[in-house]
């Protein structure tokens, strides 16, 4: 079975600050890694490779230095990596983008048919969650959004199950599917050395303009209908309060019941009013 | 199982330079760095010598992510709100021959480890080495904490930086002691460029150090110092661990009280933290040293305690170390013969260079500072309070001045203590 991974590298933003006075994202010094929910993406994919046999390839699309994050995806066990890197693409939003690694996925599948489609759930940069449906849109896939479980696969379909605000829900597909997946899914591995070994003298295919027929006005700035009116960041959190505990436990209790009270964080079971507590 | 010819724990300037010269040696050669990549877990104060490096990677300054040229090296002596100043500047070592450069290490072993890779070394970040492989005895190779984990390597390069444990699983070190490693927290304070040039009075481009000794450390052995960077400033603060036990103070308030003091606020105003860190620097000298070799092992760096911290310079003992273990690396399996007799090629040459004996030179000065804990704290203030008495012009002869000041002097310290100090530090230092 061939297992394809749409993998992004994106600035850990647990370390990325907004800038107070400009609003702008002070990126210097920020280090880059995997999209933590496409590493769950990818996890998946080897582990059902692992179990049903068959081949993972990792597509990206990002600048040069993104080869960083491929080599490091190649290290947990996939066999193939693919960045698609050029000027053209910089600037494309996620209809854009959409449109060229689907583009892409096209290629693939023409030489080898592709069964499963892999994508985070969302980038933790832009946080949009349109990518991944996107691609599956544009090839025709059905897609299977927010994962938690692959609960069935068989040469012809998967059954998934996935996420809603509501509960839970289990949905089946016919192959080829994308499926856009959650970090509950699984949990990563650790690279053995033997794949680490690989990755670290894998050098990723570049796949540029050139190498597809793609339609330019469709990507880039020019092909990226979204624009960003304004950036800003959310109000800082006020201090909170500090109650010594250590002189009189009991005292400080009841005045941290009284506060919670206050702030409506609490509040008596209007049934248990006046009966016994 | 892959084999290797060299293997090298740690991704440092010291096993780095193993790599790159037995690389170079024609040796099939993997680092293994336990950091993301090499330079996310290093740490020093931040000077680079530029003859060491240069042996390493000839003309290295044409390309490096370096800082700034150092061509001002200042010494502090503070006492409370006072200071006394001494200090060396020359602007031609601004340029070629560079005598050192201020460096960021995160940035500059990144860059090293691609200079590595270039000379054909593969190297495998995120993975620690637990333990050596022997059969019969000997070293065959290195059990990393991965599945699959083992590899085979003809010679180990155990460049593990100050904490040692790999070298004392072998037997080659015993465990760090206290006494013999300095903890020392640094702070990166970003600045703009044309600040740090008017506050240090430099050129565009050129640096300045400062070493700040006395109280900077609150009296204990060890130094304070300020290291000025392209748009930021280093300043931190390391003393040795066994006595910041003793007198209870804790790293982070060392620096702080360095930071407070007015000679030091005055250079860091306005300025914002970016990073803060903190390492143990191996301070345990000479009668320190580990065992440096067994059949197919050579210890290198700072797990060698190969540091010479009365000059500031370990990177460079660091590197030179690294390049001669791996040439000897080299030379060894050429010749078929990684016995405990092949590796001593790289203690004798050792010896034979400045590293060791710059660590035998100074071999009595840890004991001597441990012994005479009261020389950083008295001396400063006995100092500074002559250069006060000296320097304030209010109307006493001078005469009867300099008298006052020799009675001030031997009222702290007697006549015959003074000289037993002095000869001492001469007995320690020179």
């Amino acid at each position: 079975m061939h297992f394809v991974v749409c993998l992004k590298q994106v600035p850990d933003t647990s370390e990325v600050r907004i800038d107070p006075h400009t609003n702008t994202l002070m990126r210097e010094g920020v280090p880059s890694i995997i999209n933590p929910y496409d590493a769950h993406g990818l996890e998946e994919a080897i582990r059902l490779k692992d179990k049903v046999g068959g081949k993972v390839t990792i597509v990206s699309m990002g600048p040069p230095q993104a080869k960083e994050a491929l080599k490091k995806a190649m290290s947990f066990g996939a066999d193939r990596a693919i960045l698609l890197s050029d000027r053209a693409f910089g600037g494309s939003d996620s209809l854009a983008t959409a449109y060229i690694i689907s583009t892409a996925l096209k290629k693939i599948h023409e030489t080898e048919p592709v069964d499963l489609v892999f994508a985070g759930k969302e980038a933790i940069d832009g946080d949009t969650a349109q990518t991944g449906p996107g691609i599956a849109q544009r090839l025709g896939f059905p897609q299977l959004t927010y994962a938690i479980r692959i609960r069935e696969l068989t040469d012809t379909s998967v059954t998934v199950e996935r996420k809603t605000e509501s509960g839970r829900q289990i949905v089946q597909a016919q192959l080829p599917a994308l499926i856009t997946v959650e970090k509950e899914l699984n949990d990563i591995r650790y690279a053995t050395l033997p794949h680490m070994m690989k990755a670290a003298a894998y050098e990723p295919e570049i796949w540029t303009v050139n190498a597809l027929s793609f339609d330019l006005t469709q990507m880039g700035l020019k092909g990226s209908p979204t624009s960003v009116s304004r950036i800003f960041a959310p109000p800082g959190r006020s201090g909170g309060e500090i109650i010594d505990g250590l002189n009189d436990p009991a005292g400080t209790a009841a005045s941290v019941v009284q506060k919670l009270f206050q702030q409506n964080v609490i509040m008596v079971n209007p049934l248990m009013k006046g009966g016994k507590r | 199982m892959e084999n290797f010819d060299v293997i090298i724990v740690g991704g440092g300037p010291a096993g780095l330079s193993a790599a790159i010269s037995a690389a170079n040696g024609g040796m099939k050669t993997l680092v293994i760095e336990r950091g993301d990549y090499p330079g996310t877990k290093n740490v020093m104060g931040g000077i680079l010598y530029t003859k060491a490096t240069d042996m390493v990677v000839s003309e290295f300054w044409k390309e490096a992510p370096l800082e700034r040229p150092i061509i001002e090296q200042r010494i502090a002596m503070l006492s409370g709100d006072e200071s006394i100043l001494a200090g060396y500047r020359d602007p031609d070592w601004a340029k070629e021959p560079y005598n050192a450069h201020s460096i960021l290490r995160v940035k500059f072993d990144r860059w090293l480890a691609q200079q590595a890779e270039k000379a054909g070394v593969m190297i495998i970040t995120e993975t620690l080495v637990e333990d050596l492989l022997y059969q019969n005895g000997n070293v065959v190779g290195v059990r990393t904490g991965r599945a699959e984990g083992d590899l085979g390597a003809k010679v180990v390069i155990i460049a593990e930086g100050v904490n040692n444990f790999l070298a004392v699983k072998t037997g080659l070190a015993k465990p760090l002691k206290p006494a013999s490693v300095a903890v020392t927290v640094k702070e990166v304070i970003a600045l703009p460029k044309e600040k740090i040039e008017d506050r240090f009075c430099l050129d565009e481009g050129q640096g300045a150090t400062i070493e700040l000794y006395g109280d900077s450390t609150a009296g204990m052995m060890g130094v304070g110092f300020i290291y000025t960077n392209k748009d930021s400033i280093s300043i931190g603060v390391g003393a040795i661990l066994a006595s910041v036990i003793r007198e209870q103070w804790t790293p982070n308030d060392l620096l702080e009280n360095l930071k407070s003091k007015p000679y030091v606020k005055r250079l860091l105003q306005g300025g914002e933290t970016k990073e803060y860190l903190a390492h143990l620097i191996p301070e345990g000298g000479y009668t320190q040293v580990p065992r440096l070799h067994r059949q197919g092992v050579m210890v290198v760096g700072d797990t060698a305690m190969l540091m010479n911290s009365l000059n500031r310079e370990g990177s460079n003992l660091a590197m030179i170390s690294g390049k001669i273990a791996g040439e000897v690396a080299a030379q060894a399996i050429k010749a078929g013969d990684v016995s405990d007799q092949a590796m001593a090629v790289y203690e004798a040459r050792l010896r034979d260079s400045f590293v060791l004996k710059d660590l035998y030179h100074y071999r009595h000065m840890g004991q001597f500072f441990e012994n005479n804990p009261h020389l950083l704290k008295i001396y400063p203030k006995m100092f500074s309070k002559a250069a006060k008495m000296y320097l304030t012009a209010d109307g006493t002869p001078k005469k009867q001045r300099q008298k006052e000041i020799m009675q001030m002097l031997f009222n702290q310290r007697s006549k015959g203590g003074i000289i037993k100090d002095i000869y001492g530090a001469w007995r320690a230092l020179l």
